[in-house]
C-alpha cells in the first residue's frame, strides 16, 4: 500500500480497533482498550512521545540499497515512503530525498551510468533519476508489478522482473519502449547480471504450477543478455520461493537465497526441524555441480533467507534472513571444500551447516537487501522494519556500526505488527514466521496439509490476504470467527509450537494483517470500466436464468454467495468439490479479492486455473450453475472475475 | 477421372523428354530424409519449423527438435499436451516455440513446456490445427473455431458461429500479419479479419459447388480450405479441390488439369512473395513461380525420384535427381535460407539447395 493510500484508509477509519471488537472477544481488556484507543501506535506506553505516535507514520523501510559508481554515495530504496534517500555511507548523513514511484522494489544504474533507474511495483513503472542532480528526469511505464531491474552492459536493453505477470520485461535501453516480454518463473522478482554481464539470472517467489500434491517447482532462468532471449531454466526442485542471487566477482561460484518448503507432509514437524529448510543453491565452476546447502543449523534455523552477497576475494559469503533477523556469514573457502568432501545430498542435514557457518550477526527487523562496499570490507544490511542499515565489517563478521534513517519517532501498532509477522521468533526454534508461508503479505502457492484437521485430511490451499477486512470466518471450513482466533491460539498451537502471543502482540499483528491492502488491479480499462468481455462475464455473474429460460436457483448464482464488495457472503456452502480426504464438504466462500493472481484454486487447491473450477470440478452444478455456458462464455465469466 | 489424369501427365511426361533444353531452370534440391531410424520422433510428420539451425517437427508421437546433427524428442512425459503435434509457430521475439496437438497447446521456451487445453485455459478446442503469431497475439485453429491468446495479458478471444461470419467451426489454418489475418475454414471458405478496423470479412466458393468447379477464377476454388498465407497483399489458399490466389482483386484459380499443380487435393502452402508459392499435395511437393512450376516426389509408382517442371505452354520436362522428399503426402513446408524442409507421411525431408 502506499502510505498516502495508507495514511487516507486509516483517517478515514481511524479506530480499526473498534471495527475489529466484535472478533476480538479473544483478547484480553488491556489489548481491547489499546486497539480501540490508539490504534497506530504500538501498545508499549511507556515511551514519552506518545501521544505524538497516534500521528498516521511514515516509515521508509529500507529494501536495497546500491552505492553510486564512485562509491561516495549510497542509494537507499525505501518502500514505505516511496523514495530513494541518498546517504554518504560513511557517516549516514543523508544528502537528499527522492521521491519516485509507489512501493518501489528494485534500483539499479544504467549502463553508461547516466540514470539510476527504480521499479515502482505497485505504479508499473520505472522512475528515472540523474544521479548527479539527484531528480527524478523521467518514467516508464513496464508493467505488470516491476521488481528486479538490470541494465544490459552495452545499452541496448534494461531487464525488468514482472512479478505479477510471471515475466521479464525486455525494454529498450535508450527510450524505455517495451520490446518484448520472456517467460520466466511463477512471481519474477529479483534479476542479477553475471559478472561478465552476458548473462543475466532470473528468480520467482512463487513456485511454478506442478502436479497436484507433488514437490514444488522453481527455476533460475537464464537470460542471454545482449540478445534478449532465455536460454537455459535451472531446475530448482522442491524449492519455492526463490530470492537474491550473487556471483563471485570471477563468476565461478553463484548463489541463491531460497525456502525448501515440506508441504507434502502433516505440518506437525517444527519440532523436528520439519516445517521448513532454508537453503542456497550454489553453482558454477568452482562448485562443480548444483548443490543445495542448508543454512540452518540444529536448534537455530536461518529463516526467510533473502539477499547473498559474496566478498570479492571469495572468502565469505553472507546472508540475511528477514525472519532470524540475522546476517549469516560462511566462510566460502570451507563451505566449497564440504561441497566437494560430500558429493551426497546434505540439504535436510543440520549439522552441515556447522562445517562452513561462522557467524549469525544480529541485525535489525527483517533485514532484506545486502551491498558490499567496493573495497568489500562493509556489508551494508537494509532492516526494512525498523528504518535502520547495519552497516557489517565483512572480516570480523560483527556490526560495525549502524545507520539510522530519519524515521517517525515511535513505533506504531502497524509497524509492531508487521514485525511481528515477518519475524520467526515467536515459532519453535524460531523456524517460521506468517512471512514465510505469506511470502511479502501475500501468498505462497502452496497446498499444505495441517495438523488440526488430522494427518493427511484437509489439505487446503494458502489463501491470500489482502484486505481481509469483512471477509470472516476465516480457515477454509469457516470455524474461526475472526483474525485473532485465526493467527492466535490456532496458529501458536499447530503452527508456531510455541508459548501464546501476548495479548498485545497479537492485536498488533491482527492490525496490521487487517490493513494490508488489495493490489492495484490490472485487468481493468482505465477509470476502473469493464471491457466488452468483462461486461457479457459480469451478467453471468449476475444472472438469475440460465440459457434456457430456466430460473437458477439463488443459492446456485454466482453473486448470491461471492456476493459485496468482496465477492463472499460470509457463509459456508457444499459446492461439491469435498473429497476422500476432507472432513466436510462445507467450505468458507472465499473472497474475490485478485483472484486472477492467487492460482491454485478451491479449497484444496486442486484447480490449477480458474477454468478448471467449472471445467472439471462442477461436473453437477453445484459450485453455481455454469454447464450451460459455452466455452466463449466461459471465458467472459473469468475476464470479469479477474477484474475483482 | 484419375486414370485420365494419369494418362495425360504421362503423355506430357514422354513429350517432354523431347525437349529438355528448353525446361525453365527451377530450384533443385538433394533431399536427406530423416526418419526414426535417424532419431525422428515418428515417421508421419504433420509439421516443420525452422529456427535458424534448429530445425522442430511435430510428428505422430512427439516433438523433434534437430540441432546439431541431433534428434532431440519432447513429449507428454515432458508436459506436452498431446504427442501428436499439428502444428509450429514460433515467436521470433522470445525464441519460444508454440505446439499445436491432438490435446491442446504447449509453449516450449527454453526447454520448460507450458500446456494450455480447453480446460485449463480459455483455448477454444484441444486439436489445434494451426498457429500464427504476429506481435504479441498468437492466432489459433482449431476444431472448434478460432481464437487467439495476448502473449502479454493471457486473455483469450474466441471466434465461432456466433461472433465471425464462419459457418462451419472447423478451422484447418491460419495466417496472422500486420494487416490482415486469414482463418482457412474446413467447408467455409476463408474468414478474413482486418487488424486496423477489426472486422470480419469472408471468401467462399460461387458456384457452391463441392466437387466441381462451375465459375474458374471467378472466387476461391473451393469451401474446404486447409491453408492459407499472405503475403505482399497476395492471399494464396489450398484447398482439397485445387488452389487460389487473390490480389485483392481478382482471383485466379489452380487445378491440375490447367496448372503443374500435381494434386488438386493440397494440404499446405506458402507464398514467397507475390508471384512464387510452394504447395504440399497429396502428390508431391510444387512449386510455382508465377510461370512454370516444378514439383519433386517419389514416383507415384515406383518411388524412384522425381523431379519435372512444367513451362508456361504447358510443356512438361523431366529433370534427373537422385533424391526426392521421403514420401509424395506432403503436409507441412518451411525455408532455411535456400534450403528447404519437407514435413510427409513417412520422414522429414531437408531439400539441399544445388547450384
Amino acid at each position: 500500500m502506499s502510505n498516502m493510500t495508507m495514511a487516507k484508509n486509516r483517517r478515514q477509519s481511524p479506530f480499526i480497533g473498534l471495527a475489529l471488537a466484535g472478533g476480538m472477544l479473544a483478547l484480553t481488556a488491556a489489548a481491547f482498550h489499546a486497539l480501540s484507543t490508539d490504534p497506530v501506535v504500538a501498545a508499549d506506553k511507556s515511551a514519552p512521545d506518545y501521544a505524538a505516535r497516534t500521528m498516521p507514520y511514515v516509515y521508509a523501510s529500507p529494501l536495497e540499497t546500491l552505492f553510486s559508481r564512485d562509491g561516495k554515495k549510497l542509494f537507499v530504496l525505501c518502500t514505505e515512503s516511496n523514495e530513494v534517500r541518498v546517504l554518504d555511507p560513511a557517516t549516514g548523513k543523508e544528502f537528499k530525498r527522492i521521491a519516485v514511484g509507489n512501493v518501489p522494489r528494485g534500483i539499479t544504474f544504467s549502463a553508461d551510468g547516466a540514470k539510476l533507474l527504480v521499479t515502482n511495483s505497485n505504479d508499473d513503472t520505472v522512475s528515472l533519476i540523474d544521479p548527479a542532480r539527484l531528480e527524478v528526469v523521467g518514467n516508464w511505464h513496464v508493467g505488470y508489478e516491476p521488481s528486479g531491474i538490470v541494465a544490459e552492459k552495452t545499452g541496448k536493453f534494461v531487464y525488468v522482473a514482472n512479478r505479477i505477470s510471471n515475466d521479464v520485461a525486455v525494454l529498450d535501453a535508450k527510450s524505455g519502449v517495451l520490446v518484448k516480454r520472456l517467460v520466466a518463473g511463477r512471481g519474477a522478482s529479483y534479476l542479477e547480471p553475471t559478472p561478465d554481464g552476458k548473462l543475466i539470472y532470473a528468480t520467482h517467489v512463487y513456485p511454478n504450477p506442478s502436479p497436484y500434491r507433488t514437490e514444488p517447482e522453481s527455476e533460475i532462468t537464464v537470460i542471454d543478455a545482449l540478445n534478449a532471449r532465455v536460454i537455459e531454466r535451472i531446475p530448482l526442485r522442491a524449492i519455492a520461493g526463490v530470492f537474491h542471487i550473487a556471483f563471485s566477482p570471477d563468476g565461478r561460484i553463484g548463489a541463491v537465497a531460497e525456502y525448501h518448503p515440506k508441504n507434502l507432509v502433516p505440518l506437525a514437524h517444527n519440532e523436528h526441524g520439519g516445517t521448513f529448510v532454508y537453503t542456497l543453491t550454489l553453482f558454477g565452476a568452482d562448485v562443480g555441480r548444483q548443490v543445495e546447502i542448508p543454512l540452518d543449523e540444529l536448534e537455530r534455523y536461518s529463516s526467510q533467507p533473502f539477499g547473498v552477497a559474496i566478498t570479492p576475494d571469495k572468502s565469505r559469503l553472507f546472508v540475511s534472513c528477514g525472519g532470524s533477523e540475522v546476517v549469516l556469514a560462511i566462510d566460502l573457502h570451507k563451505l566449497i571444500a564440504y561441497i566437494h568432501a560430500h558429493p551426497e545430498n546434505f540439504t535436510e542435514d543440520l549439522s552441515a551447516s556447522a562445517n562452513y557457518l561462522i557467524a549469525r550477526i544480529p541485525v535489525g527487523h527483517n533485514p532484506r537487501g545486502l551491498t558490499l562496499s567496493p573495497d568489500g570490507k562493509k556489508l551494508y544490511t537494509a532492516n526494512r522494519l525498523d528504518d535502520t542499515l547495519s552497516v557489517i565489517d565483512t572480516r570480523t563478521a560483527r556490526v560495525a556500526s549502524t545507520i539510522k534513517l530519519d524515521s517517525p519517532p515511535a513505533v506504531s501498532v502497524l509497524r509492531k505488527g508487521e514485525q511481528t509477522f515477518y519475524s520467526a521468533r515467536q515459532s519453535f526454534q524460531a523456524q517460521i514466521g506468517c512471512a514465510n508461508c505469506h511470502i511479502d503479505s501475500t501468498f505462497d502457492g502452496l497446498t499444505w496439509d495441517l495438523e488440526p484437521d488430522g494427518f493427511g485430511r484437509d489439505i487446503v490451499d494458502n489463501r491470500m490476504i489482502e484486505d481481509l477486512r469483512d471477509t470472516e470466518p476465516y480457515k477454509w471450513i469457516g470455524t474461526n470467527p475472526n483474525i485473532p482466533t485465526e493467527c492466535g491460539p490456532r496458529t501458536e498451537k499447530y503452527f508456531w509450537r510455541s508459548e501464546n502471543y501476548d495479548d498485545l502482540t497479537l492485536a498488533d499483528l491482527t492490525i496490521y494483517i487487517q490493513s494490508i491492502p488489495q493490489r492495484p488491479h490490472r485487468w481493468r480499462l482505465p477509470g476502473g470500466e469493464l471491457n466488452a468481455a468483462q461486461r457479457r462475464g459480469y451478467a453471468l455473474f449476475t444472472r438469475s436464468v440460465d440459457k434456457f429460460g430456466a430460473p437458477i436457483p439463488e443459492y446456485n448464482r454466482c453473486i448470491h454467495c461471492h456476493s459485496g464488495p468482496k465477492g463472499t457472503n460470509q457463509k459456508v456452502f457444499d459446492v461439491g468439490t469435498k473429497r476422500a480426504t476432507d472432513n466436510t464438504g462445507n467450505f468458507d466462500t472465499p473472497q474475490l479479492t485478485n483472484i486472477a493472481l492467487t492460482a491454485p484454486y478451491l479449497h484444496d487447491g486442486s484447480a490449477p486455473t480458474l477454468e478448471e473450477i467449472w471445467t472439471v470440478y462442477n461436473p453437477e452444478d453445484k459450485h453455481g450453475r455454469t454447464n450451460d455456458l459455452t466455452k466463449d462464455e466461459l471465458n467472459d465469466l473469468i475476464e470479469y472475475l479477474r477484474t475483482r | 477421372m484419375k486414370n485420365r489424369i494419369l494418362a495425360i501427365i504421362a503423355l506430357a511426361l514422354s513429350a517432354a523428354s523431347l525437349c529438355t533444353a528448353q525446361a525453365p531452370n527451377m530450384p533443385r534440391f538433394h533431399f536427406k530424409n530423416f526418419t526414426t531410424a535417424d532419431g525422428l520422433p515418428d515417421n508421419h510428420v504433420y509439421a516443420v519449423l525452422v529456427d535458424g539451425n534448429r530445425i522442430w517437427a511435430g510428428t505422430d508421437n512427439g516433438l523433434g527438435l534437430y540441432e546439431n546433427g541431433k534428434w532431440r524428442v519432447y513429449n507428454t512425459q515432458d508436459g506436452l499436451a498431446h504427442r501428436a503435434v499439428l502444428s509450429l509457430a514460433l515467436d521470433k521475439r522470445t525464441g519460444d516455440l508454440w505446439a499445436g496437438t491432438m490435446g491442446g497447446l504447449s509453449r516450449v521456451s527454453a526447454d520448460r513446456i507450458d500446456s494450455f487445453t480447453q480446460l485449463n485455459s480459455g483455448l477454444s478446442n484441444n486439436i489445434v490445427y494451426g498457429l500464427s503469431i504476429y506481435g504479441d497475439e498468437l492466432w489459433v485453429a482449431t476444431a472448434a473455431g478460432g481464437c487467439k491468446m495476448n502473449l502479454d495479458s493471457g486473455q483469450w478471444a474466441l471466434y465461432n458461429e456466433r461472433n465471425t461470419p464462419m459457418n462451419e467451426i472447423w478451422v484447418y489454418g491460419v495466417n496472422a500479419t500486420p494487416t490482415k489475418v486469414y482463418y482457412a475454414v474446413w467447408g467455409s471458405g476463408i474468414l478474413e479479419y482486418d487488424q486496423k478496423t477489426q472486422k470480419w470479412d469472408k471468401y467462399d466458393d460461387p458456384d457452391g459447388e463441392t466437387e466441381i468447379v462451375l465459375f474458374k477464377d471467378q472466387g476461391l476454388i473451393h469451401e474446404i480450405v486447409t491453408s492459407v498465407s499472405y503475403v505482399d497483399g497476395i492471399l494464396w489458399a489450398a484447398t482439397y479441390f485445387g488452389d487460389s490466389r487473390y490480389d485483392g482483386r481478382y482471383w485466379h484459380n489452380f487445378l491440375t488439369k490447367d496448372s503443374g499443380l500435381p494434386s488438386n487435393f493440397t494440404n499446405t502452402l506458402k507464398g514467397i512473395d507475390a508471384n512464387h508459392c510452394w504447395f504440399g499435395t497429396d502428390k508431391g511437393l510444387a512449386y510455382y513461380d508465377g510461370v512454370n512450376w516444378a514439383v519433386y516426389r517419389p514416383g507415384l509408382k515406383d518411388r524412384k525420384p522425381e523431379m519435372y517442371v512444367r513451362d508456361a505452354s504447358g510443356v512438361i520436362t523431366n529433370i534427373t535427381v537422385d533424391s526426392a522428399p521421403a514420401h509424395n503426402y506432403i503436409l507441412g513446408i518451411d525455408f532455411q535460407g535456400d534450403d528447404i524442409w519437407v514435413a510427409t507421411a513417412e520422414g522429414l525431408s531437408h531439400g539441399i539447395r544445388q547450384p
